[in-house]
């Protein structure tokens, strides 16, 4: 039970990531695969400040800031060098690879053990409230108390902190810059008519949502107390299968309902993956294999289940059709029987 | 008096120095005053869009200059002319947002020639601008103010694509065979409301058709293409005594043949 627990708390990180790649696969339909050495590159920068000696929260900040710029190149590459959207990815994320070898200093894995991070100084705040005992005699009281974390700080912190990231991205999604740019992932040309840069929204849709990628690697590393060259691998797979289970579980009426669901999704996600590795079966490794079949999963099964309904209204039509068939027959018959 | 709009001499060659090489427009000279409503007609491929491109800045000529109000407006890409000049497409799809809803299609409309910020899109303020708006044209809009777009028929998207591409008022209104693609019924009710609206507003159109009685009943003035040329400029006078077979005498005449547009003759 306690794997549940860290699962809600890296859900609540890895929403962040899922947010940043709903931006770009779903508002801008553009399917970035910049994510993979982004998510790295923030990682690679917190790390490598912190570890220098700089204030956690100004390494994380910088994170954040390679990622946008790493976001715009490939945005760059795409409009200005005319590449297509996934080719662009994926050159971006094969130089990201050795630039963030460049940022760990050729080293693969930069370890935080003994650092200050984000985590160790808002959960040093967060036990001087004393609340975890608070809590934890409540959830003592209703029966759930075999199951009780060290501290509820990280997750309670970083569900605030994914939240208000939620709400601003709802909010700008609604302002006249966001209006614009969901116009771009939904129709270029009608947006180029009403005298809107899809070039230039297309780069900053880009960077904003590689700048959030960046954001969770950057805390993922120091959630996790080290950032690793591969750390990154399959992360756009990762983000897609938060966006695509969220979507089908939590529905997509509205912009808020969708960033909602998709913060949901990427919990959901690191839950459906605790409970895997808890089969004898599995090994960590298998995580890759897991997330895949998950992907594949959520993206047929709501195919399948829609045909049999489908299916199942045919034979209705057609059992009502018939039986009003026969009963013009029976009529017929009686009208002919009549004269 | 500037002219509003004025094309030199503006030439455009496809695939130039290749065995595909044509002729997209050649030696155009073209003036428009405030008010105008030209209707454009022609065979296919000749130039009809081409001309609309090049205006628009979705296409870029080779030679010639072409003046908004007496600036050139050549250095400008397509997103920054969109300030200046409205614009309809022929698929009813093209003009609006379809995972959108109508207010924030008709939002970002608004903003046509505002510099875009990170204030709201839509204020209460707008909000009812729009409402008004969307009355004008009595298809009950109004009522399905946050349904998506794309939940709308065909008609209605070209109806709310005609709204947006005009009530801000542009300085020049560019159809591009805008009621081409719809039914017969739906295609008369745009027609209707394109002479509303840019009666209402006293626009600047050209618009281009294949129907020639579409183009003899509407506007002040027709121009006849082919080949990347025009042919004939027939002015508001003389359009009125014009009929579909005076046309087609006119063209017989002008080119030595016959026009070579079933669609045209059909319609």
């Amino acid at each position: 039970m306690f794997a549940l627990f860290s699962a809600l708390e890296s859900g609540v990180i890895y929403a962040i990531m899922a947010l940043g790649v709903y931006l770009s696969f779903r508002i801008l339909d553009f399917p970035d695969l910049t994510v993979d050495g982004s998510f790295v590159t923030g990682a690679a920068i917190s790390a490598g400040l912190i570890v220098h000696g700089q204030s956690p929260f100004i390494a994380t900040l910088a994170g954040m800031l390679a990622g946008f710029i790493a976001g715009c190149f490939t945005g760059i590459l795409h409009t200005k060098g005319k590449i297509n959207p996934l080719l662009s990815g994926i050159l971006m994320m094969i130089a990201l690879y050795s630039i963030n070898l460049r940022i760990m200093e050729q080293r693969s894995n930069v370890p935080l053990l003994g650092e200050g991070t984000i985590f160790s100084i808002t959960t040093s705040y967060w036990q001087k409230l004393g609340l975890d005992s608070m809590l934890n005699q409540l959830f003592t009281a209703i029966g759930l108390g075999d199951s009780l974390p060290k501290t509820w700080g990280i997750f309670i912190v970083m569900a605030i902190v994914t939240l208000l990231i939620k709400w601003a991205a709802d909010w700008f999604l609604k302002t006249e810059i966001g209006l614009a740019l969901r116009a771009t992932g939904d129709n270029k040309r009608m947006i180029r008519s009403f005298s809107a840069n899809t070039d230039g929204l297309t780069v900053l849709g880009l960077g904003l949502s590689n700048a959030l990628v960046a954001f969770a690697g950057a805390l993922i590393a120091q959630y996790g107390g080290f950032a690793d060259v591969g750390m990154g691998i399959g992360m756009i797979i990762i983000g897609l299968a938060s966006v695509i289970i969220g979507e089908a579980l939590f529905g997509t009426k509205s912009i808020a309902r969708a960033t909602l669901a998709v913060v949901l999704g990427a919990v959901v996600y690191r839950i459906i993956i605790a409970f895997a590795l808890q089969i004898e079966f599995f090994e960590t490794g298998d995580l890759k294999l897991i997330t895949a079949l998950i992907v594949v999963c959520s993206l047929i099964l709501p195919k399948l289940l829609e045909a049999r309904k489908e299916q199942a209204r045919k034979t209705k039509r057609k059992l009502t059709n018939g039986k009003s068939m026969d009963r013009k027959g029976e009529e017929i018959a009686a009208s002919k029987l009549g004269s | 008096m500037r002219r509003l709009l004025h094309l030199n001499s503006v030439h455009k060659i496809f695939n130039e120095d290749t065995p595909d090489e044509k002729i997209g427009l050649s030696n155009i000279n073209l003036k428009l005053e405030p008010g105008d409503f030209v209707t454009v007609i022609g065979s296919n491929g000749a130039g009809k869009s081409t001309l609309m491109n090049v205006i628009s800045g979705v296409l870029f000529p080779d030679a010639g200059e072409i003046r908004i109000k007496g600036k050139n407006i050549l250095s400008l890409p397509e997103h920054k002319r969109s300030r200046f000049i409205g614009r309809v497409f022929q698929d009813p799809m093209a003009g609006t947002a379809p995972t959108m809803t109508i207010e924030e299609n008709l939002a970002m409309a608004y903003a046509r020639n505002k510099r875009r910020t990170l204030r709201r899109g839509i204020t209460k303020r707008s909000r009812d601008f729009f409402q008004e708006a969307v009355k004008s044209l009595h298809l009950g809009l109004e009522n399905r103010f946050t349904a998506k777009v794309g939940l709308l028929s065909g008609g209605e998207r070209q109806a709310l694509s005609l709204l947006m591409a005009t009530f801000t008022e542009p300085d020049i209104l560019l159809l591009d065979e805008h009621t081409a693609a719809l039914d017969p019924s739906r295609a008369a009710l745009i027609t209707k409301l394109t002479k509303q609206i840019v009666a209402e507003h006293g626009l600047t159109t050209m618009m281009v058709t294949h129907n020639m009685q579409q183009a003899i009943d509407l506007g002040n003035r027709l121009i006849m293409m082919d080949k990347g040329q025009i042919i004939l400029d027939v002015d508001e006078v003389n359009k009125r005594s014009l009929t579909v077979e005076s046309l087609l005498n006119e063209f017989q005449r002008i080119r030595g043949e016959k026009m070579a547009s079933d669609r045209a003759l059909l319609s």
